[in-house]
Formats: structure tokens, sequence, C-alpha cells
């Protein structure tokens, strides 16, 4: 039953990271109807940005800020170039252009930082949390910090004018505009929340997964199966989507024999193409339907 | 939210791809003579290793026409075909090594497995938008290096350490080496891949799948079953990409894990847009862009081809959409001036 239990645990703080990537994933769904491909190379970028920052003696917390606010920045940046004025274009060229952005992320962060592993310090420690053996701190620093960041983007897409504005530019670009909201800069300010979001995602897991140029790739992959499981129309979907596929993962693993480690993107794989079969617009999604 | 997406916006993204009209999916009569006349020559002309690297222009050519043939023909993406290629290279390895089977053999048994396989996974995914398929495909290409690796098959596919292929001599006792052999084997069996796609596009299940790719709404009011034609369209893909999988385990003579990963997809991703979506020849120039272009980055610095792809990408998607179809269009242009004047 221990085992048990402390699985679970260790499930739902991996779970946290891949809500955090879910519910990137979602919010530039929900904004342009495109699933970034680049967001995991996008928060590896990131990631290695902090790590560099804190190898110029910068402390922890003022490099997780800076982080922050660069990744932001990056992330509108990136709409404004590259994105904008692919607005019209076919769904083709937008995939074109998410991919061409993941080669060029993944390719860029080798050559600056090169492909060797590289260890990524946790602020939270190692010991076991609150003197139980069941989880690690980092891991309830994991739990804790996803939980606050819910929260925040909680109260502010209800309590805020601006995250109203977004609400409205994602559901009815058309009708938004007319009541003078500026669809275009709310796409752009998405971006740059995703951009931010995946960055704490890839902050908080780097310490686990040790950091490197291909580190996110399995990460976004469990990011996808869990913004899929909880419908990719749905944010709270998506960050509870997170949680079970974390869990999930961590379950089969422990209690099916031969599933290791070497079978975890596979069981991604298999969640994917189980709730494409099963339910396809995920537990809180909505079915799209389109007028002729 | 409300459930009913607006009409303007649903309207204006209607079409997933731009492509051509259908006469202009093939190559003018002149211009396929010159192509099959310089490439049956070509290799009397050069060295066995450039021989080498035109025959992987030539497999990885059929691996970009069936992906063509997937976005060009019927609108839908695939990130995954690396996968299907893959899973042709370990069915011609395992069947030539464990299985004693000829290797001209081979080529239609991996065809046919990987048809069956795109035909199963297709069938979920293709029920929705196309983005879920871009998902799923993606997973699967993501994953498929782990499961190639796995214990429980370690016995058939080597595991990480992969399978070498043994290189078939030329037949008949014809003077020929071994590359310039494989070389002309690979050559044949790209021109009867190419007919065969130029004929299924035109015919009518060809012509069912674009309708799909131009208005998917239209073409179910018209009586075009959607999720039929869009798993045949994902299965015939998936199964040629497999035939050129199967060829290019036997032309580089190897097979391992670590060839198939994403960044396979991605070159063939690219090479599908270099050559312009829906112009099957197209594919011949994608193909030998992601054979030379990278060797040409990693010359000036190791681990640049990533960037250098990325970088091009943007550039094609942004000033020529059309990819290689535009400079013939402009090609053609400029010789019908030339003799009327």
């Amino acid at each position: 039953m221990e085992l048990f239990i402390n699985q679970v645990l260790a499930g739902i703080a991996t779970g946290a990271i891949y809500a955090c990537m879910a519910l990137a994933i979602v919010m530039i769904y929900q904004a342009i109807d495109h699933l970034n491909f680049a967001q995991g190379e996008m928060a590896m970028f990131s990631t290695f940005i902090a790590w560099q920052l804190m190898q110029w003696g910068v402390p922890y917390w003022w490099a997780f800020l800076l982080t922050l606010i660069i990744s932001f920045a990056g992330g509108i940046i990136i709409e404004r170039l590259l994105f904008k004025p692919l607005a019209k274009a076919p769904v083709l060229t937008n995939v074109a252009g998410f991919i061409a952005l993941f080669a060029i992320v993944n390719s860029v962060a080798g050559l600056i930082w090169d492909f060797t592993i590289k260890q990524f310090p946790t602020p939270f420690g190692s010991s076991p949390f609150l003197g139980s053996q069941l989880i690690s701190t980092h891991q309830a620093g994991m739990i804790g910090v996803t939980l606050g960041l819910l929260v925040a983007l909680f109260l502010f897409f209800r309590f805020t004018r601006i995250g109203l504005a977004m609400r409205a530019a994602a559901a009815m670009p058309e009708s938004a505009r007319l009541v003078g909201i500026n669809t275009s800069w709310m796409v752009a300010l998405g971006w740059g929340m995703a951009s931010a979001i995946g960055a704490i995602a890839g902050i908080l897991i780097a310490p686990v997964v040790f950091l490197e140029p291909n580190m996110m790739l399995g990460v976004l992959l469990y990011g996808f199966a869990a913004a899929v499981l909880g419908g990719l129309t749905s944010p709270l979907g998506a960050v509870l989507g997170g949680f079970l596929v974390g869990i999930f993962e961590n379950l089969v693993g422990t209690y099916i024999p031969g599933v290791g480690n070497e079978l975890k993107l596979p069981i991604a794989l298999a969640l994917i193409v189980i709730v494409l079969v099963v339910k396809p617009t995920g537990l809180m999604g909505r079915a799209v339907v389109k007028r002729v | 939210m409300s459930t009913i997406q607006e009409s303007a916006a649903e309207t204006q993204a209607a079409a997933t791809v731009d492509a051509p009209p259908k006469r202009a999916m093939g190559l003018g009569r002149t211009a396929s003579w010159a192509m099959l006349i310089a490439f049956l020559v070509l290799p009397l002309l050069v060295k066995n290793f450039v021989i080498f690297q035109v025959t992987m222009v030539l497999i990885y050519g059929i691996a970009v026409l069936a992906l063509n043939i997937l976005t060009g023909g019927s609108g839908q993406f695939s990130l995954g075909q690396s996968a299907f290629y893959a899973i042709g290279a370990y069915a011609a390895a395992i069947l030539i090594e464990h299985g004693g089977v000829n290797y001209a053999l081979t080529l239609p048994i991996a065809g046919i497995i990987c048809f069956g396989v795109g035909f199963l996974f297709g069938f979920p995914a293709l029920r929705l938008s196309g983005i879920y398929l871009a998902l799923a495909t993606y997973a699967f290409a993501v994953a498929m290096p782990q499961l190639l690796k796995l214990g429980v098959f370690e016995h058939w596919t080597g595991g990480v350490q992969g399978l070498v292929v043994t290189k078939p001599d030329a037949p008949f006792g014809l003077p020929m080496s071994q590359d310039m052999w494989l070389y002309y084997f690979t050559l044949a069996v790209s021109i009867a891949i190419y007919l065969a796609s130029i004929n299924l596009l035109r015919s009518r299940s060809g012509r069912a799948m674009m309708a799909i790719r131009d208005n998917e709404i239209a073409a179910s009011a018209m009586g075009v079953d959607l999720s039929v034609y869009k798993t045949l369209a994902f299965g015939v893909s998936a199964g040629i990409t497999g035939v050129a999988g199967a060829l290019g385990a036997i032309a580089v003579q190897f097979v391992a894990p670590d060839s198939y990963t994403f960044q396979l997809a991605i070159a063939l991703f690219l090479g599908m847009v270099v050559g312009g979506v829906g112009w099957l020849p197209g594919s011949l120039a994608g193909a030998a862009f992601i054979v030379f272009v990278p060797n040409i980055a990693e010359g000036i610095s190791k681990g640049l081809s990533g960037a250098f792809f990325g970088v091009l990408l943007f550039a094609v998607i942004y000033l020529v959409p059309h990819g290689a179809r535009q400079g013939a269009i402009y090609a053609e242009t400029l010789i019908n001036k030339f003799r009327r004047s």
C-alpha cells in the first residue's frame, strides 16, 4: 500500500510538469487553432537560459524570474516576427513553421551549449518532504509551484479585463474585434504566456531529467497526451489530464512487469491513440461543430 | 464559449493546403523523357560514391512522394513518416537476415506491412480534424526508436545494435558494381511508384481525395466517404514510405533505431515543402535537398544542419510557398517565351 501511495504522489509530481506543458499547448491552440510542436524546444531553450544565468552567478530565484521575463518576451517576439504573417495561411504552412522553429531551436541550443548532459540545481533540496518517506522536497515543490501557477492563471483569466479580452479573442475573434479588442496582440500575449509557462515546466523538470537539448521531447509528448486526454479546448481539462497522465505513467511502470523506462514514450503514444479511439473530445473538451 | 465557431473564420481556414490543379501534378512529356535519360546515363559517368548518393536521393524521393500523395493529394499531414520508413527498413532487414528472403521480394512485403499499420493507425486519428493526425503521427515518430529498442524484439531487431544487411550482387552475371546495380534497381522501383502514383491521383479515388483536400464538407455532400478515403490515402502513403524504407535498408546495409528519429520525419516533411506540395516530380528536388544540404551545413559547423533546415523552411514558406514547382513554372514560361521569339 505504501508503494502505491508513493507512486501516486510521485506521479502527481511529474504530472504537474505535464500539466504545465499541456496548459501551454492548449493556450496556443485556443488562441490560433494550431498545436505548437516547438513548445517543448522553447521550454528547453528557456531552461538553458536559466542555467546560463546561474552559471554567471545569478541567484536561483532571480534567474527564475529573469528567465520567465525573457521567455515571455521571446514568445511575443517569435509570434510577431514569424507567425503573425502566417495567421491566414493554410494549416500546412503553419505546421511547417512550427517544425522549422523546432529544428532551429533544438540545433541552436546544441550549438551554444552542446549536447552533453548538465546537472540542474533545485532550490527545494531533495531530502524527504516533512519527514515522510513518500516524496522529496523537490517533488513537493514542483506540485506547489504548479498549483500556485494554476490559481494565478485562473484569477487572471477570471477577474482581470485583459484576461477577459484574451478569452473573448480566442472564442470569437470577429466579435471581439468589433467591441474594440486588439485580437492580434491578444494572440501575441498568449504566445508570451505559453512560453513563460513552458519555461517554468522546463526549470522544474530539469533537475529530474537533466539538462540537454533533447530533454523535452518526451515531456512534450506527455504534454500532448495530457492535452488530448483533458480535451484540447479546455485549459482545466489539460491540467487534470496532466496529473492523470503522470499518475498513470508511474503506476503502469510500477505494476506492469516489463514496462520500464524504455517504454516511456510508447506509453504516451498508446494513451493518445486510446483517447482518440474512445473519447476523441477528451474528458472536458467540447465537440467542435462546423457551420457550413 | 460558443459551441459553434464563427463561420467567417471557418470558411477562411477551410482549405488546409494550397494545392495545385490536378493536371499540374505531373511533368510534361519532353521533360519526363529528358529526366529519364539523364538518370539512365548518370551512373556511367560518375564515381561509386556519387552513385550511392543519387540512389539515396531516389529513395528519399519515394518517401517524399509518399508524403506528397497524402498531403498534396488528400490534404492530411503526417509528421510520422520516419516511423513507417523505419518499419519498412526493419521489415526488409529482418526478412533478409533472419528469413533469407530475396531482397527484391522484401519490398512488396514491407509495403504491405506498412500499409496495414498505416491503415490501422490512421483510422482513429482521421475521424477528427487534420491536426489530430499530425499529433498522433508526431507521437508515433517520437516513440518509434524506443519501440525498436525493446528487449522483447531484440532477438529479431538486434536491439540498440541494429542489424547489418548484406548488399545484393548484380544478377545474371551482369558486369556491374553492386552500387550501380542497386542504383538501377532503385531507379526501376521509383519509376514504377511514380507512374502508379500519378495514375492513382488521376483515378476515381484520386479525385475523391482531392475533393476532400479542397473542401471536406462539399466532398462528403457529394457522397465521398471521408474516413475511408482519408485512411486509404494514409495507408497508401505509409505503404510507399515502407518500400522506400526497405530500399534504404538495402542501400545503407544497416538498420539501427537511432537512424529513424524525429529528425528524419522533419527532413521528409521539409523535402515535401521544398519540392512543392502536390507536385509529384518536386519530390525528387526535395529529396536532393535533404541529401545534399546537411552535408554542406555539417561542413560549416557540426550540428548546424537542424538550424539550417529550419531557416530554409521559413525562407521557403515565406518566399516560395509552392517550392520547386514555382521554379519549374518560371522555367516553363521562360522556355515558351524563347520559342516564340
